[in-house]
Order: C-alpha cells, then structure tokens, then sequence
C-alpha cells in the first residue's frame, strides 16, 4: 500500500515526467507571497529595512518570479507572538499564499513553528536567527536565509584569539535569547583556543543608559565584546567613547551591533570596531556592488542584515520556483527546492542550505573605516563556508544544551 | 414588557448573533479570531469583578493568565502531565497566587493599589524573561499540544470555537451568579461606600480579598484557554502591555456591567487582528477609537449604548408603575 507521501511523490513524478505541459497548466495566477513584518512598536525600524529588501528584489524583476505574476501580501505582526499567529493564519487560511517570508523576532518564528508544520506551508526566515530553529527544534517547512545567531560569533572568536592574540575579553550583551547565544558561542570558541572570558555583563534591551555597565568593564580586558541588536550598538558605542575607552580598550562587536542600518548614525567613534556578519555592505564583488548601488538609488542607504536577509529570501523563492517550474502549488516540491538552495553568487557570497535548513556562507570579519566620505564595514578577513556548527560534529554539537545565558564551557 | 427587559432581550440577541458570526463567515480564519474575542472576553470579565464591581483599578492582571499559561506549558512539556491535570494544577496555582499578592496588594487602595499590582505583575514578567532554564526567556516554550475533547480534536478550529463558547457562557452565567449574590452585592457595596459598609458589619477587606482571588481564578481559566489556543507562551504575554490591554478592554467596553468587557474585547481583538490588515497605522486607529469613546461613550460602549437604547424606546406604563 502507497501512504499519503509515497502517493503525493508518485504524482509528482508522474507530473516531472509529463514536465512542461503539467506545468504550463498550473502556471494560472500569481504567486502569493506572505510577508510577516513589524511595522508598529520597537522592532518597527528592522521591519520598513525588510519591507525595503523585498521590494527592491521584485521591483529590479517587475514584479516577476519565473515568470509568474508575484502578489506579495505584508501583514503586521507588531513583534507580538501572539499575534504573529494570528497573521500567519491570515495570510494561509485567508490569503491562500503558497509561501511564507518572515517573521522579523525568533519568538514570532517559535510561536508560529508548530502552525506551519500543521498545514505544511513553506517558510522562509528573513531574519529570525534563533539556533534551535535549525538544530533542535527541526522543522522540515523552515529554511533560513540568514545566519543562525552564534554562526559568525565562532568566527569572529576565532579570529579575535589566532589573528588579534587576544587573551581576555570582557562581554556586554543585551539580555535577550539572540545576546546569550552569540555571547555564549563565541565563549565557547575563544576560550577553546586559550583566551579567557572574564565577564559577562547584561543589559536590559530597553536600558536608557549603559554608563553602569561601562564602569563595571575589567580594565585588565584586551578587548571588549559588545552584542546588541536594533539601535543599542549605537548608543552603547556612543557611551563607550564618552567614558574615554574607545582609545584605551579595542571593541568587537556581533553583525546588528554595528549593522549598516544604524551605521549611518554613527560618527568617528564607530571607526576601527572589528566586527563579525554574514554580510557587509563593503564586500568587493560585481554581484554586491550592484546590490549595493540598487540599493542606495532606491532608498540613499547602504543595506545591512535585514534589507539583505529579506533580499536573499527573495532569492531563494526565485530559485526554488525556478526549479519547480513555477508550479508554487506543489508545497512539497517546492519545499524541497527550498531546503536544496545552491546559490553561487549572491550579494553575501555563495550560499548553501544544510541538511538542517541553516545556510553555509562565508563569515566576514569587517573593521569600520571611511571609504567614500561614509563609514563602511570593510572586511578585513574572510572565512569562507562557515556551518551553523562551527567546525564541530554536527551529531556532538546538538547533544549539549542550545546556548544560553549561563552557558559554561565542560571539562 | 418593561422597558429593562426588553433591552435584556436585544443585548441577548446581539449576542448569540455575535456569536455566530464568525461561524456564518465560514472561513477558518474568523472562526479562530472569535476563539480569540472569547478567550480575551473571559479574561476581561476576570478583571472587570476588581475594576468595574470592587472599584479597584490592577494593572497586573496578565500574570494571572500568563502564569497559568506557564504552568500548563512547563508541566505538559517537562512533566509528561496530561493538558487537563496540568490544568487543574494551573487554576491552583494561580489561585493561591492571586490569594497572596491580593494580600500584599489589598494593603493599599487607589493608586496605591494599582502600583503594587502593577510592581507584583512585572515581577513576574521578571521571573518569565530571565529563569531562562525553565521558562525559556525570551524564546518562550512552543509546541504545547492542543489537547482532544471526548475524543474530539480539538485542532479543528469550529470544534474549539464550541468549547470557546461554551466556557464562555459559563463565565457569563458565573459572572451574572456573582454580581447578585450576597458577595456581589457587598462588594459593590465597598466599592461605593467601604466605611459605611464596615459600620453595617461586613469585613470590607475580606470581601476584596476574595474578590481577588475569584479574579484570579478566571484570568487562569482565561490563560488556560489562551495556551490551548496558540500552543506558545512568551514573556510579552503577562507583561504590562498585556495588563494595559485588558484593562482598556474593561474601560471601553463599560466598567461594571456584565457585556461591557466582552464588547470592549472584541473591539481590540477585531481592530488588532482584523483591521490592521487593511488600515497600516491601525495602533493610531486603535488610539482614535478609544479617545472617541471617552469623549461619546465616557462610560463606556455598553453602558452608553443603553442610554441610547433608553432614549429610543419609549417607556411603557408598566416602566411608570415600577418606578412610582
């Protein structure tokens, strides 16, 4: 007896088989896309750098995916889990849409996780960078465009304890999921070969004032690491020079602490922050530049982590309607295209999706300078290929504890 | 027939219409957002026996349902209790929960009052965010299993839209019991006259007190039902926007009376979840709303309604009689 899958994989092949004409056939009307974004409340500022990625991505094909019509349906989930089923519920049950890009925070994605597995809808994440979304929580509906949060965090510790010979290394991060799992993984990393990690300070995410916490820095530090999302790298940074430290202890930083986002607002107090992302808006290919250039025509910003995440995820549709011949209908196939993306040139740089649905791309070290009268992250070194895991074994990795606050190094 | 019941008889009305509306509509979608009005309609009526019957105004009220919602999800996910037990044990918990901070909070009134609840209830958003190994944090704990009913699976939207309706028509009726009841009535009595009240004899702090905790109990019965709902509970849900939310719902929809915080709910849930798919800057139509009835409707949508209703419908002899 054919089960269900067995059956729905009989026909599928039966439709390959029969190729151009089945596809031809089902290529009626556009293809819905269901955007999950924040337009309202503190996320609100990542959600318009989204919405940005998306449009420039179709508005450079005119509106056009492998040929089909693209209805790109945003729905508002105001960074509030709750509703961000609620949307998502919209978007399939009302909307019909045949995939998913988003949500923007990795509880909106966990509070939705189970949902999209129930109706199986192909998902994309443009930004929500959770690690257990594609190490212990598996959802075979799900596929990231961006990185997982602790992914250029052991590049960067890498790089910071071979390259920089830091020794001690003193860390201020917001107190939130994303903050403990890139702090933890570049702990991990860096004290594995020889540094120490002296401290560990939190922050609130909504903390007016980061003076206490900079007083609190061991002095003894060689280097300070500061991870923060949304707009707390600029204020913190900002701080960091007022007490005199910028010139005394260096600063390294995670992607969205220093993202181009908020880059744009920062002075001369940014320059010389090294940095670590799966991206930067300095990165010196033709496929880039051009991004680039689209980009700052269209909307006088350089890209950074969410205008490019929502881009890639853009992409990544492209490719896989693409090898499905536009036949978006068919959720399973699609989906499988979805999790076997194999992008050669992409404004990060090639891209694979691993078995676990995270992409393998290259990490960038970057250091702010000037280049062209603005501050950019150049990059000062790359890691190429980098896996969710690090140079770990997958199998071993996943056995410990997903990364959090209290993380501590065994044996 | 009086003029009182006649209005009785269309409230009730618009009522079972209401309720049916989402199931005529037919589609998936706004059946789950009439689960969704429902669950906030109970936890709203919970709030409305402090606000609207005690006179006391708590801006904590959401770590009642969120910590009832923690427990089902933390014994179910971690404990291997079934959703039901896990259940029983919530409404315990939040019971004496709500009979030890209504302690601390019952020293105070006022604005007094309304700080420490509202100190208490981030408290406990505090607990949820940073005890991480347990609650999650900031990633909250999904995947809780929507449980089955007499072998009914209740994933079904239709199937959990009934038992929606259901608990809420026992909290409605509950809440109706209790505003005639002898409880009821005295703690109306202390919310308009405590010191008279205490001359006459009755405890007047223990009768808030108890109130406290039958609020308590249903804004569990209401996190019960929201765990069920989204199968994902996150430390925003018992934070103070949530508490903020809930009381605007009492406020708009009219403090002391028995519909005002199910019309106040279903206008928040609908303009939250419905109308923000078309209007972009719904959060400043939500504002326009709630200023527009304070300015029309100031004590609120139900009891403004029926003074309208009041004016329409002309007074029959037997309304003349009853009033003489």
């Amino acid at each position: 007896m054919l089960n269900r899958r067995q059956f729905a994989l009989g026909i599928a092949a039966v439709a390959g088989a029969s190729g151009a004409i089945k596809g031809a056939a089902a290529q009626t009307g556009p293809i819905r896309v269901g955007f999950l974004t924040v337009n309202s409340g503190a996320l609100a500022a990542g959600g318009r750098q989204l919405e940005e990625g998306i449009k420039l991505f179709l508005k450079q094909r005119d509106n056009k995916i492998g040929g089909r019509p693209v209805e790109l349906i945003i729905a508002d989930t105001a960074g509030q889990p709750a509703n961000t089923r609620t949307k998502a519920q919209e978007l399939i049950e009302r909307n019909n849409v045949h995939v998913i890009i988003g949500p923007l925070a990795a509880f909106e994605a966990l509070a939705i996780n189970d949902y999209i597995q129930q109706v199986g809808i192909p998902t994309i994440s443009d930004s929500a960078a959770a690690e257990d979304l594609t190490q212990r929580k598996l959802n075979p509906w799900f596929v990231r465009a961006v990185s997982s949060s602790a992914q250029p965090a052991h590049a960067l510790a890498d790089y910071a304890a071979k390259t920089l010979k830091y020794k001690k290394i003193a860390i201020v991060a917001d107190d939130f999921a994303f903050g403990h799992e890139i702090s933890a993984g570049f702990q991990r990393v860096f004290e594995e070969n020889g540094g120490k990690v002296l401290q560990k300070l939190w922050s609130p995410l909504n903390v007016a004032d980061y003076g206490s916490y900079i007083t609190q820095i061991d002095r003894s530090a060689d280097a300070v690491l500061a991870n923060f999302a949304g707009a707390n790298g600029l204020r913190f940074i900002k701080q960091y020079n007022e007490y005199g430290l910028s010139g005394t202890i260096p600063l390294l930083g995670h992607m969205t602490t220093i993202d181009e986002g908020i880059l744009k607002n920062m002075g001369d107090e940014a320059k010389g922050v090294v940095s670590t992302g799966w991206y930067s808006a300095a990165i010196d290919t033709p496929a880039n530049k051009e991004f680039v250039t689209a980009c700052r025509a269209e909307y006088k910003a350089d890209p950074g982590y969410y205008t490019l995440g929502a881009y890639l995820s853009g992409m990544f549709l492209e490719e896989a309607v693409k090898k499905v011949n536009g036949n978006v209908e068919d959720k399973t196939a699609l989906m499988k295209a979805l999790r076997n993306i194999d992008l050669k040139d992409t404004p990060a740089g090639p891209i694979k999706i691993d078995e676990y649905g995270n992409p393998t791309m290259n990490i960038y070290i970057r250091k702010v300078e000037t280049v062209d009268g603005r501050l950019m992250n150049k990059v000062i070194h790359t890691y190429p290929s980098v896996s969710q895991f690090w140079t770990y074994d997958p199998k071993t990795f996943l056995q410990s504890p997903v990364y959090a606050r209290e993380w501590a190094v065994k044996g | 027939m009086t003029r009182k019941s006649r209005i009785t008889l269309i409230s009730l009305s618009l009522l079972i219409l209401a309720l049916a509306a989402p199931l005529l509509m037919g589609q998936p979608f706004y059946i789950n957002i009439g689960s969704q009005v429902l669950i906030a309609a109970i936890f709203a009526m919970s709030l409305n026996i402090l606000v609207g019957y005690g006179g006391m105004t708590s801006i904590g009220h959401a770590a009642y349902l969120g910590t009832s919602a923690y427990v089902v999800a933390l014994l179910t996910l971690q404990h291997g209790f079934g959703f039901y037990t896990a259940s029983l044990v919530a409404l315990g918990v939040v019971v004496i929960m709500a009979a030890i901070f209504g302690a601390i909070a019952l020293r105070g009134t006022g604005i007094t009052f309304l700080m420490i609840t509202l100190a208490l209830g981030q408290t406990m958003w505090g607990v949820a965010f940073r005890w991480s190994e347990v609650t999650g944090g900031d990633n909250g704990l999904p995947d809780i299993k929507r449980p089955d009913l007499f072998g009914l699976n209740l994933v079904e939207p239709g199937l959990f839209y009934g038992v929606m309706i259901a608990l809420f028509v026992i909290a409605l009726v509950g809440m109706w019991i209790f505003t005639q009841s002898g409880l009821g009535l005295s703690l109306q009595g202390t919310r308009d006259q405590p010191r008279r009240m205490g001359m006459l004899g009755h405890h007047v702090w223990l009768v808030r007190w108890i109130a406290f905790i039958i609020a308590g109990f249903w804004a569990g019965v209401a996190g019960i039902a929201f765990i069920g709902y989204h199968g994902y509970i996150h430390p925003l849900s018992l934070g103070l926007a949530n508490s903020a939310e809930v009381l605007l719902m009492v406020i708009a929809g009219g403090a002391g009376t028995l519909l005002g915080p199910v019309v106040g709910a279903a206008i928040v849930v609908v303009l939250k979840m419905v109308v923000s798919a078309y209007v972009s800057r719904w959060v400043l139509l939500l504002g326009c709303t709630f200023v527009a009835i304070v300015i029309l409707l100031p004590e609120g949508v139900v009891p403004g309604l029926e003074r309208l209703l009041k004016a329409i419908l002309p007074a029959a002899r037997d309304d003349e009689e009853a009033s003489s």
